[in-house]
């Protein structure tokens, strides 16, 4: 199971560590810092590091590699998956995951570690529980402990922890009943040269922020509930009910969480908001090249396209850009070799464009990779798989709850190629 | 208000001002100076020191405060045993506290107190916990047990707590279960065979129960249990499937792996026509997919796994390609990976698509990706036949790009593909001639040079090409100095007219200059064939060679099988079977997969899939080097094992074994033709050595070669490979090893001179002491360059018969004095007798008779010759080569009567008679001669020639 766990920053400075059984040397993670060292970018550091003695399983989050170690054969995505469930919580409770955040918290944080460890085996990582166990901390609450020395610390054990519905607790009220659910679908789309689609799938979540009394019990259903082929749900979720009715029924955690995701696959036809037209060019002397960007509404289902950037990832022998926007500002940053063009809402009838020259390094050879292009864009009151809610009904509580649906539909890892 | 504030204080007298606010009256101060020391402690900064005012803290009803200690103790109590004790008190009476959570937490804490004294006091708190009415406790406790173990097996198992931990496996409550699984699997990982987890019907079936109600990470313990269990048939199997299935569709990932795992694994139980098995290998696919859009990590692990999944079962995610294709932002593990997989799904109906994302990835930025995706495109090509063409006009725009690496890459891809489809794109040969220039890397010059060997034909200017190289060649790496070397050769033999004298080149590069056994092994063999039959060296060198095979890098299929059931560990990430690498893991179990239900099946191996790349084992490809390793072991096992026997103090070094038969089959040349006779001295006979020097003496070698071919070799006689006779730590760094030889009439010491001291040497010259038979040199040792540090020379000295004469004892010792400029050294060594029979040594039938009958009986002795499996004509033969001459045979009752004679160089005769009896590897050797002290000697070499 989990032994150890280093958190280590950017800079390689470790400035946290906590031990679920005997103590491991922190100098295990010289091993670490030899394979970062290695990888060059953080991002490409080996998710699984194999030491004479320990194998070292880390990720990458919010500037923080959280490396754990572990001795004996454990499933590395279960100490994956843990580690990530860490970084949430942390987000959770101090409102973002950050070397800073982490030190001025260091109490709670190792309160935190202990009470979702024990001796390697998860025991509380459900954020619900873990509030009644630690109260996260408001500027507020320490300042009411200041004054009469209560603690953050819950006195009883959470209810939740051993009922068949771990993620709610009990006794929960509120003046306002309300629940709202949010289908954010993310388009992964790689488009080529000329604009062909060569893989396209849809990832989709609902998110959903419920703040009901009691012990409510929903069924949310869809119009369209074929479409869902690949879901994950929040365990909350009565899966048989799924498989014979394709309804989700759930008794809900209380306030905010993510009940089910999924995934549309690069089979079914993904629409495409946008096209681009693009044409970036490198001349083989003089040192310059050409760029070129239209952007263009393509299926947009009667939508408006907003938040539109573009991002092009130059050559390293790209030193400037002197180029001219017909809507929305550019900006390239010579240091990382970024070009961001942030272009707004998107107007069928005056299509952006941004066109200009770029300056090389004197003397460089004509690069010879072609930058990739990223695309963000945003499409509110739109799923783009189609996906649309039926009804929400509520059983087990006499009050009338608000209900709201929204749709929005973003670009993920959206990426044309030149 | 933060807690950045605890690192505030980091001047001298901290500790100290830590102790006093512990001790203090006021709650809320205690509470904020135990706050600062496991802040503290968190950073790594010592704070043992405080150990007894914390634990003053523990005697505590502010859960907070008592929580905080708790930490502190689990940290330091090991460091300090003794006070640790003083807080066993307090633990014991948490653990009767009213309040579930402070039982819970006071038997957690005491687990994690790694001190032997305190584990003692644990037994029976953690008993009482076990049984608690509270599910929260007891799963606490659960847990406790493997920590327990962890540090006191013995204990565990005198008190009966697995047995406990095993009755918990059947609790009402699911989170209870899951963590006895958990704890238990734990344990039974240090105990293999323990069959901790017996697992049977009823077992399995709370289990399934448990799994729908637990935490997924209890889900998690659960269903890796699962997997480990065996079904006792299809339908059990089928009903596992059913109940474990929904587990593919929950959020955490660890969970999904797992699920999988348990349905790869059952899956094979059921019958195959099924309608079940069809569905179930449906549903294995979304989530497989979905695991592909998770943080990255999560994305590498999946793709570990994938990885042996498409090799087992193929038909999963044969639709999927698409969503292997690489991000540009994927970090660098994802991508490889997924071009990894990318490959082994390639088909003939998604190749073009393959194709082109694979061009598109050619042109990344990333070295490492670009030259894998570069090397796809070549496995792309060997594993779909149709789709070879495209490929190789894919890697020519390619080549066309003019990057460096991808050039490299590209060209040593190519070779494979030649491999693959022999004779059909060598119209690309002349694009890749012209990047010959560009070529740095050791593969890919390698892989040029293989091409233009093996096309030698085609290419007009090959010898140039070839020649450009061979200037360098000590300057390259071992891989191509061989692969040069190979070419080299195969060009001579399909082109003999205009290369001889690269050819020449080349050998005596790999043979003289190299410090390289596997270089000058070959260079040798090469050597050797070329001079005895060019005929077979075409045969061997220009051999049709095996095709490759489809997919190099599968896995073994019984790996393959043990990694399946491995699903989602480190085993799978590493694809290692568990025993190889996890040192937690004492000897794990190899696990297998179930076999099939149903006896009909049987003949349906379970790891044939429909289009199965795995059916049969990949061809293992016998690489030219391995079968020249062949050769050279068939031609040099005989000498290594006989040679000790007949001269005891050629012990055998590991000396060049080849050196002495190469110039035995040159110097039987040499002597043949009188042209190059004894007149020139040394000369000839040290060609090799000097051949490096002046390449003019070369030109007799093609000569030489032509005459092997044409006349066929004489058997010459045997010679024992060089033994070391002066150690090069007597003699000032020089090392003298060597053998004897009679080629032709004329006996020749062959001397390998090595130089292993820092300095060079010249000026070499020998003189032997007077010996039994004359022998004498019959020239100056012929040294011509000077003997530079690590360098070896090989030199064939004549010797005459007409030297002073002394008796010496043994008969055949010779001893030998060698001078250079730094000393003159002494050693002394054994001939074979055989080097003084002469050639006209063939009595005739009427003289035999009457020298036999002439001779006293006392003058006769006798030998037996053992484990001879030759029948007498090949025997007979074979002495002859030696000089030992058959004058007649007669056969007896199955018994075969040699009678033989031999002459020394100084006159006397040497008569025998071998008695062979068919079936009996035992030869019988009477031995007559008028001076008998040398017939000792004599059996010496009938058995030495026989024996080799």
């Amino acid at each position: 199971m989990i032994h150890s766990l280093f958190l280590i920053n950017n800079a390689g400075d470790l400035f946290l560590e906590k031990h679920w059984k005997s103590v491991i040397s922190r100098s295990v993670c010289d091993y670490f810092f030899e394979a970062r060292e290695k990888a060059v970018e953080p991002d490409n550091v080996p998710p699984v590091i194999r030491t004479p003695h320990h194998y070292l399983i880390n990720i990458y989050r919010e500037k923080i590699f959280f490396v754990s170690v572990i001795q004996t054969e454990v499933p590395p995505l279960f100490v994956i998956e843990f580690l990530h469930r860490v970084a949430e919580t942390f987000q959770d409770y101090f409102g973002e995951c950050s070397e800073s955040t982490i030190k001025d918290n260091v109490v709670i944080v190792y309160e935190l570690l202990e009470e979702m460890l024990d001796n390697g085996f998860p025991l509380a990582t459900e954020s619900n529980i873990l509030k009644e166990l630690i109260r996260p901390p408001t500027i507020l609450r320490s300042m009411v402990n200041t004054i009469t020395g209560s603690s953050n610390v819950g006195e009883t054990l959470p209810t939740g922890q051993l009922s068949t519905i771990p993620w709610r607790r009990a006794g929960v009220k509120y003046t306002n009943n309300e629940a709202y659910f949010d289908v954010v679908e993310e388009i992964d789309a790689i488009l080529d040269k000329s604009g062909t689609t060569v893989f396209a799938e849809i990832q989709g979540v609902i998110d959903a922020c419920v703040k009901l009394s009691g012990m409510p019990d929903l069924t949310l259903s869809f119009m369209n509930p074929r479409l869902l082929d690949d879901v994950s749900f929040h365990p909350c979720v009565r899966y048989k009910r799924w498989e014979s009715e394709r309804v989700i029924s759930f008794v809900p955690p209380d306030g905010n969480f993510q009940l089910m995701s999924y995934h549309i696959s690069a089979q079914n036809l993904v629409a495409i908001p946008v096209y681009v037209k693009q044409n970036i060019s490198f001349f083989e002397t003089g040192s310059s090249g050409r760029l070129d960007i239209t952007v263009g509404p393509k299926q947009t289902m009667g939508k408006t396209v907003e938040g539109l950037v573009v991002t092009v990832h130059m050559p390293k022998v790209v030193l400037s850009a002197n180029l001219n926007a017909t809507q929305g500002t550019y900006n390239y940053d010579p240091v990382t070799k970024i070009l961001v063009w942030d272009i707004g809402k998107l107007n069928p009838q005056k299509l952006p464009n941004l066109k200009g020259s770029l300056s090389l390094q004197s003397g460089a050879p004509k690069p010879e990779e072609n930058p990739s292009l990223n695309i963000d864009l945003k499409i509110q009151q739109l799923a783009i798989s189609g996906l649309k809610v039926n009804r929400l009904d509520m059983y087990g509580e006499k009050y009338k709850p608000f209900k709201g649906v929204k749709y929005v539909t973003k670009a993920g890892k959206f990426q044309v190629r030149t | 208000m933060t807690d950045s504030k605890y690192f505030t204080t980091t001047k001298k007298g901290e500790i100290f001002e830590l102790k006093a606010e512990l001790n203090s009256d006021k709650k809320e101060k205690k509470k904020e100076a135990v706050k600062k020391v496991i802040a503290s402690m968190t950073v790594g900064k010592d704070v043992s020191a405080l150990f007894p005012d914390v634990v003053n803290c523990m005697q505590t009803d502010n859960l907070e405060l008592k929580k905080l200690v708790y930490l502190y103790l689990m940290n330091y109590a090991k460091s300090q045993p003794d006070m640790a004790i003083m807080a066993v008190n307090t633990f014991v009476k948490d653990c009767e506290d009213l309040n579930p959570l402070i039982r819970a937490l006071a038997v957690r804490t005491m687990g994690c107190i790694r001190v032997d004294k305190i584990t003692e006091y644990l037994c029976e708190p953690l008993r009482k916990c076990l049984k608690d009415e509270d599910p929260y406790v007891r799963k606490t406790a659960a847990v406790c047990v493997a920590k327990l173990h962890d540090i006191n097996a013995q204990l565990v198992e005198d008190q009966g707590f697995l047995d406990t931990l095993k009755d918990l496996i059947s609790d009402s409550n699911p989170m209870v279960v899951a963590n006895a699984v958990a704890a238990l699997s734990e344990i039974a990982e240090s105990h293999p065979n323990s069959n901790l987890l017996d697992l049977n019907p009823q077992t399995i079936n709370k289990l399934l129960t448990a799994l729908n109600e637990c935490t997924e990470w209890g889900q998690i313990f659960i269903l890796d249990c699962l997997a480990s269990y065996l079904p006792r048939d299809d339908r059990e199997s089928q009903s596992i499937c059913e109940r474990v299935t929904p587990r593919l569709s929950h959020a955490n990932s660890a969970v999904v792996l797992s699920a999988v795992k348990v349905l790869m694994k059952f899956m094979e139980m059921l019958p195959k026509d099924l309608d079940y098995y069809g569905t179930l290998l449906k549903k294995l696919a979304p989530p497989l997919v979905t695991l592909l859009s998770a943080e990255p990590e999560l994305q590498y692990v999946a793709l570990r796994n994938i990885n042996l999944i498409v090799q087992k079962r193929p038909e999963i995610l044969k639709h999927e390609m698409k969503v292997f294709f690489v991000k540009y932002n994927d970090p660098i593990y994802v991508k490889l990976e997924k071009l990894d997989i990318m490959i082994r799904l390639a088909s003939q109906a998604n190749i073009a698509q393959v194709l082109a994302e694979l061009k598109e990835y050619a042109t990344e930025v990333d070295v490492d990706f670009v030259r894998k995706a570069v090397r796809a495109i070549g496995r792309c090509a060997i594993k779909v036949e149709q789709s070879a063409e495209r490929c190789v006009s894919t890697l020519l725009d390619l080549i066309q790009t003019k990057v460096n690496y991808v050039v490299q890459e590209a060209i040593v891809v190519i070779k494979d593909i030649f491999r693959k489809y022999p004779n059909k794109y060598e119209s690309v040969i002349a694009t890749l001639c012209e990047n010959l220039d560009s070529l740095d890397e050791p593969e890919a010059r390698a892989a040029m040079i293989w091409i233009v060997g093996e096309y030698a034909e085609r290419i007009d200017n090959a010898d140039e090409l070839l020649e450009s190289f061979l200037e360098g060649f000590h300057d390259e790496s071992t891989q191509v100095q061989l692969q040069l070397l190979t070419a080299i050769v195969k060009l001579f033999l399909k082109k003999p007219t205009e290369t001889q004298e690269l050819v020449q080149q080349v050998l005596s590069l790999a043979t003289q200059d190299s410090d390289n056994p596997d270089l000058r092994d070959r260079g040798y063999i090469y050597w050797r064939l070329l001079s005895t039959d060019p005929v077979a060296a075409k045969e061997v060198v220009l051999a049709e060679k095996p095709l490759i095979s489809e997919e190099t890098d599968l896995i073994e299929p019984t790996l393959l099988e043990e990694l399946i059931c491995h699903i989602g560990t480190l085993a799978s990430v590493y694809h290692k079977p568990p025993s190889a690498f996890v040192e937690g893991s004492r000897g794990v179990q190899h696990k297998r997969l179930p076999p099939r239900a149903g006896s009909g099946e049987s003949t349906e191996s379970p790891d044939v899939g429909q289009s199965g790349p795995s059916e049969a084992p990949p061809a293992v490809i016998p690489s030219q080097g391995d079968l020249l390793g062949d050769l050279l072991n068939l031609d040099l096992a005989p000498p290594t094992a006989t040679v000790p026997s007949v001269q005891p103090s050629m012990q055998m070094g590991a000396m060049d074994l080849l050196g002495g038969g190469l110039d035995s089959l040159l110097g039987g040349d040499i002597g043949g033709s009188p042209s190059m006779g004894a007149g020139l001295g040394a000369a000839p006979a040290a060609m090799p050595a000097s051949l490096g020097g002046a390449p003019a003496v070369g030109g007799g070698l093609g000569d030489l070669f032509d005459l092997g071919g044409g006349v066929g070799m004489p058997t010459g006689s045997y010679v024992a490979p060089k033994t070391v006779w002066l150690l090069a730590m007597k003699a000032k760094g020089l090392e003298i090893s060597g053998t004897f030889a009679r080629r032709g009439g004329i006996i020749q010491m062959d001397l390998s001179l090595t130089n292993k001291a820092m300095s060079v040497m010249t000026d070499f010259a020998i003189q032997f002491n007077r010996n039994s038979f004359g022998l004498a040199p019959a020239g100056p040792l012929q040294v011509l360059t000077p003997l530079s540090p690590n360098q070896t020379i090989d030199v064939s000295l004549p010797l005459s018969t007409s030297g002073p004469v002394m008796k010496m004892e043994p008969l055949n010792n010779l001893q030998v004095a060698v001078k250079n400029n730094i000393d003159v050294f002494y050693f002394s060594c054994q001939y074979p007798l055989s080097l003084l029979f002469v050639e006209d040594g063939k009595m005739d039938r009427q003289v035999f008779l009457a020298t036999w009958k002439d001779i006293p009986n006392d003058n006769e002795a006798q030998f037996q010759i053992k484990d001879i499996h030759l029948n007498s004509d090949v025997a007979s033969n074979k002495l002859q080569g030696s000089n030992i001459f058959t004058i007649a045979k007669r056969t007896v009752e199955g018994q075969d009567m040699l009678y033989q004679s031999v002459k020394l160089t100084n006159g006397i005769w040497v008569l025998a008679e071998m008695r062979i009896q068919t079936g009996n590897p035992n030869y019988t050797l009477s031995i007559k001669c008028r001076a008998p002290e040398v017939c000792p000697f004599v059996y010496q070499c009938y058995e030495l020639v026989l024996k080799n």
